[in-house]
């Protein structure tokens, strides 16, 4: 009766959060995601108790810390990816601010604990790298603009984002982090290059980043070694690359078995940037090749996703968010096995650092939130017409 | 370009003039607009994304590719020098003219700790330095403690220390394989060999360089690879070295001498068959270089290459010969030998009484100084000098060790006529005995020069022509004479034929100022067989004294003479050399045939 008199009761949007989540979200990336924290965790017991000793903790203390970190990035990336995309830019146009404001603050507060590059704010028990909560919120501040640009009567985004790209790689390049300023280049490259640049531009770039690539090289002498490191055709085995390579081979195929690999003992940064030598020399090609599998399958997977993707903001940033993962990855295990120059870049999910742990979580979730699957007119796609929402 | 009005103004038109809201209208127009430019830009967008993923599947599958390859390549071991030259320990054998080895290599092990890998580094210092008594306990102790990485503690190692050291069972102390120069007949031929040491070193291997001698002169070709470890061949015969050593070392005792050297040179080739400078050392663990006073008290001295002593009438020979050469005399022309010869404040006299005129022979025979002067004087100072220059008297030997630029003769400044008549008795004039080998093997040989060689050579050197081959014949007559009838009666060894010519300097003070007339350098210059000359010996004794008289006897008649004899009676047999006996009855015997 109530319904016929008051007609029926106004359907809430959206079914309940959990299900509808559970439906919608790429679960294969998921798992990938997954598997690879796992992996991370695996590869912290084993390469982290070297520094645990040098630095006078108990063996497992960067593992449990890894751990907790881990925790609260699962935490992040669920929840991140339980938003809708709308949500999301919010989200991220917040982070964005902050982050910025802190990356810009970094010389005035920062500390560069003894590595000669000023890029984190310590917090005494833990400390916090802003550029690595920067890159997720850049992602997707961009993408809106780039979006925006594209709309009728919209302000000319891809301008101000180019802008916005420059100050940041600018100041990125002042900590020196150049890392981190060719990973924000390269995605924001991508994503024009997805919204649509054209071809004469993307190869004018490509000119000015090997300007800019000879530019360091002869100013900055931190740039410079790490260059000539790569182009010597000999490995010197005392660098850490000749460690690395030794390590790969000393693993074979099957690796020399747990606990019994040596190359964390050699490499200062064996549980960051080379994680993936002391993987290949304790657990072998099998584990390497897994974990190459997981990243591209995250990578590929949502890349195929977002090509069904209507709507231009949640391409783009999509895009932005899975290449910057992707190519952050790519650089780690290129290094690794000299396919390109040293670089310090961490591998996202394995490699120890609890602010890019988090910030691999914001940012995976995000992505996770942007490639759910949606109604994108399939069906006004197969009657070849276009139907209103 | 066409512009797209902003809102379909004839749809809005319409739709006032029915009363409808023209905002729907121009909002689905909107709407449809945006629509349109999504699906392009996803046309677009859906071929690039495609590009993308291509670009990550390739680039990951090539990391992975990449990584394969290097997990099946061997594992390497590390090398400390795999960039730069690597360290090339082999060095080629030195062998003396019949293959025996005077220098080779033997593998040993060096010794080298990595404080950082140390568990017990008090223990394993009191260990080591009982071990090795002359290690420093405390440097040991410091350096195990301290921040240092690496530390050598030997360069070479038994294999019984080695065990020893591996028995204390401490992971950081490491062995480092290598090579190490070994001269296996300890002093003999010291002078020559030099010694070697090492050059650059890291734990897989050492560089061994020479640093003295032979070693040191021939370092580049005994590391050359392209050599393939090709022995270098000398002219010495180590049985003849030992001998003549021994022989001397004997001399130089029963003489009291406090050096010696001797040097035995083949008259044809120029090769050194040995060479002996005592005191000696043993190139295996050589001793240090003074750092103070006269290096030539130091027993790594060579007096054979680097001593130059005034050699005394052993020069008169060059005076005779030269005048012969020159057609002033012949043996037996009388020349005046009433001394004293007066030139300005100098007086020359004669040691001993000899008659007023003596004929050339006898003045070698009897070495009368102020016959030689006056011959020296109808010679005169220019042809003198260009003479003893075509010896090789007047510039340091081309002989192969790295020394022997540093025996440099010593010349007059001026040479004038006093020095023209000194010289020719030989003060004033400073060379050394491996200088008067050559002049002598150069003068005897039938009159061509030869150059002092070390390394094996057959072939006879066909050298410049010194004097004519019958004043060669002549001069050798008369040596010969100075051992039958003159002043080196000791000198005669049955069978061999000995010729020779002493000298006894009186030793210049080392401050200037005149000579010590107690310290003499004694000299005994020889070649055998005289007849038939094969082998230049030079004896040369530093400040000898032959104490069983009523006075000590100085002169090299009593010192170097009976030395050099004594050699040649050893060493000539080793060398080959048959004796020739006069058999005086062969007369009485009739030999017929049937």
């Amino acid at each position: 009766m109530t319904e016929m008199v008051y007609g029926a009761p106004r359907v809430v949007a959206g079914d309940p959060v959990l299900p509808r989540w559970w439906r919608t979200i790429d679960k294969w990336s998921m798992c990938c995601i997954l598997a690879l924290f796992g992996i991370g965790l695996l590869l912290g017991l084993a390469s982290s108790p070297p520094l645990a000793a040098k630095n006078g903790l108990s063996p497992f203390y960067y593992v449990t810390r890894q751990g907790f970190f881990g925790g609260m990035a699962l935490i992040a990336m669920f929840g991140v990816s339980m938003m809708t995309p709308v949500m999301v830019r919010r989200l991220a146009v917040i982070g964005f601010a902050c982050a910025f404001v802190a990356l810009a603050l970094l010389p005035i507060f920062g500390t560069d604990f003894g590595k000669g590059a000023v890029r984190w704010y310590s917090f005494g028990f833990a400390s916090v790298q802003p550029s690595e909560f920067l890159k997720p919120g850049f992602v997707v501040v961009a993408a809106w603009l780039m979006a925006a640009g594209l709309s009728v009567g919209g302000p000319p985004g891809r301008m101000y984002s180019f802008i916005l790209t420059i100050v940041i790689v600018a100041f990125l390049a002042l900590q020196p982090d150049f890392g981190q300023a060719c990973l924000v280049l390269f995605s924001w490259g991508v994503m024009y290059f997805v919204a649509g640049a054209p071809m004469t531009l993307l190869i004018a770039l490509g000119g000015v980043v090997g300007g800019v690539g000879v530019f360091s090289y002869n100013m900055s002498e931190h740039f410079a070694r790490r260059i000539d490191g790569f182009l010597s055709p000999d490995v010197d085995p005392r660098t850490q690359l000749g460690y690395a390579t030794n390590a790969i081979r000393e693993g074979g195929f099957f690796g020399v078995g747990v606990g019994e690999g040596q190359v964390k003992w050699s490499l200062p940064d064996a549980h960051t940037d080379f994680i993936i030598a002391v993987a290949a020399e304790e657990y072998g090609l099998i584990c390497v090749m897994a974990i190459i599998t997981l990243y591209g399958v995250i990578v590929v997977r949502s890349l195929m996703r977002l090509m069904k993707e209507r709507d231009p903001f949640v391409r783009l940033a999509g895009t932005g968010l899975a290449c910057a993962f992707g190519v952050q990855a790519m650089i780690n295990m290129g290094v690794a096995v000299r396919l390109l120059p040293a670089k310090g870049m961490t591998l996202p999910f394995v490699s120890y650092g609890g602010s890019s742990l988090i910030a691999g979580g914001i940012a995976v979730g995000m992505l996770l939130a942007l490639t759910r699957s949606r109604p994108q007119g399939e069906i006004g796609d197969i009657l070849m017409r276009r139907v209103g929402r | 370009m066409i512009r797209t009005p902003l809102r379909p103004l004839a749809r809005i038109l319409k739709a006032r003039e029915r009363g409808e809201d023209p905002g729907a209208i121009a909002a689905e127009n909107l709407r449809l607009r945006h629509e349109a430019i999504a699906d392009k830009s996803r046309a677009r967008a859906e071929g690039r994304l495609l590009v993308l993923g291509a670009f990550f599947a390739v680039a990951f599958l090539t990391i992975g590719l990449r990584m394969g390859t290097i997990a099946n390549s061997a594992p390497e071991e590390p090398r400390t020098a795999a960039t730069g030259n690597p360290i090339i320990g082999q060095r080629a054998d030195i062998v003396d003219r019949n293959g025996r080895i005077l220098a080779t290599n033997l593998e040993t092990h060096s010794l080298y700790a990595q404080p950082q890998h140390m568990i017990d580094p008090l223990r394993a210092a009191s260990e080591l330095k009982a071990i090795f008594p002359e290690l420093d306990e405390e440097r040991l102790i410091k350096d195990f403690t301290g921040k240092r990485k690496f530390v050598w503690i030997r360069r070479q190692l038994s294999p019984e220390q080695m065990q020893q050291v591996h028995d204390i069972g401490s992971p950081a102390l490491l062995f480092g394989p290598r090579e190490m120069r070994l001269y296996p007949n300890g002093p003999i031929a010291s002078h020559i060999l030099g010694g070697a040491s090492y050059g650059r070193e890291d734990v897989a291997s050492a560089e061994v360089i020479g640093v003295a001698g032979i070693e040191r002169n021939f370092d580049s070709l005994l590391r050359d690879p392209a050599n393939e470890g090709k022995p270098l061949q000398l002219s010495l015969d180590l049985s003849v070295q030992a001998a003549t050593e021994e022989v001397l070392d004997g001399g130089m005792k029963l003489l009291n001498a406090k050096g010696a050297a001797s040097v035995l040179m083949d008259i044809h080739t120029g090769e050194i068959i040995a060479m002996a400078s005592l005191p000696d050392f043993d190139p295996n663990n050589r001793p240090q270089v003074l750092l103070t006073g006269d290096q030539s008290d130091s027993p790594l001295f060579n007096r054979a290459v680097q001593g130059v002593y005034e050699l005394g009438s052993t020069f008169k020979i060059f005076a005779v010969a030269q005048a012969m050469e020159l057609g002033l005399l012949n043996p037996d022309t009388m020349i005046d030998t009433k001394g004293p010869l007066t030139w300005g404040r100098f007086r020359i006299r004669d040691s001993h009484y000899l008659p007023p005129s003596m004929s050339a022979t006898d003045i070698i025979v009897e070495s009368s100084n102020v016959g030689t002067g006056r011959i020296a004087m109808q010679i005169g100072g220019e042809r003198q000098r260009a003479f003893l220059t075509s010896l090789g008297l007047a510039e340091a030997t081309p002989v192969e060790l790295s020394e022997a630029p540093s025996g440099a003769p010593l010349l007059p400044k001026n040479w004038s006529e006093i020095s023209t008549m000194t010289i020719s008795f030989g003060h004033g004039i400073s060379d050394s005995p491996l200088h008067l080998a050559a002049a002598y093997s150069s003068l005897l040989n039938g009159g061509t020069r030869v150059l002092p060689t070390l390394l094996k050579s057959d072939t006879v050197q066909q050298g410049a022509r010194v004097v004519r081959p019958e004043v060669s014949a002549r001069a050798r007559s008369m040596l010969r004479q100075v051992v039958t009838r003159g002043t080196a009666s000791m000198g005669d060894v049955e069978g061999y034929r000995v010729g020779g010519k002493t000298g006894t300097a009186d030793k210049p003070k080392e401050n200037g100022g005149g000579y010590y007339d107690d310290k003499v350098i004694a000299t005994f210059a020889s070649v055998f067989p005289a007849d038939d000359p094969k082998y230049v010996l030079i004896v040369t004794l530093d400040e000898p004294s032959e104490n069983s008289g009523d006075k000590p006897r100085r002169t090299a008649g009593w010192t170097a003479v009976p030395v050099a004899a004594e050699m040649i009676r050893r060493v000539a047999p080793l060398l080959g050399l048959r004796p020739q006996i006069e058999v005086s009855d062969v007369a009485s015997v009739t030999l017929t045939s049937n």
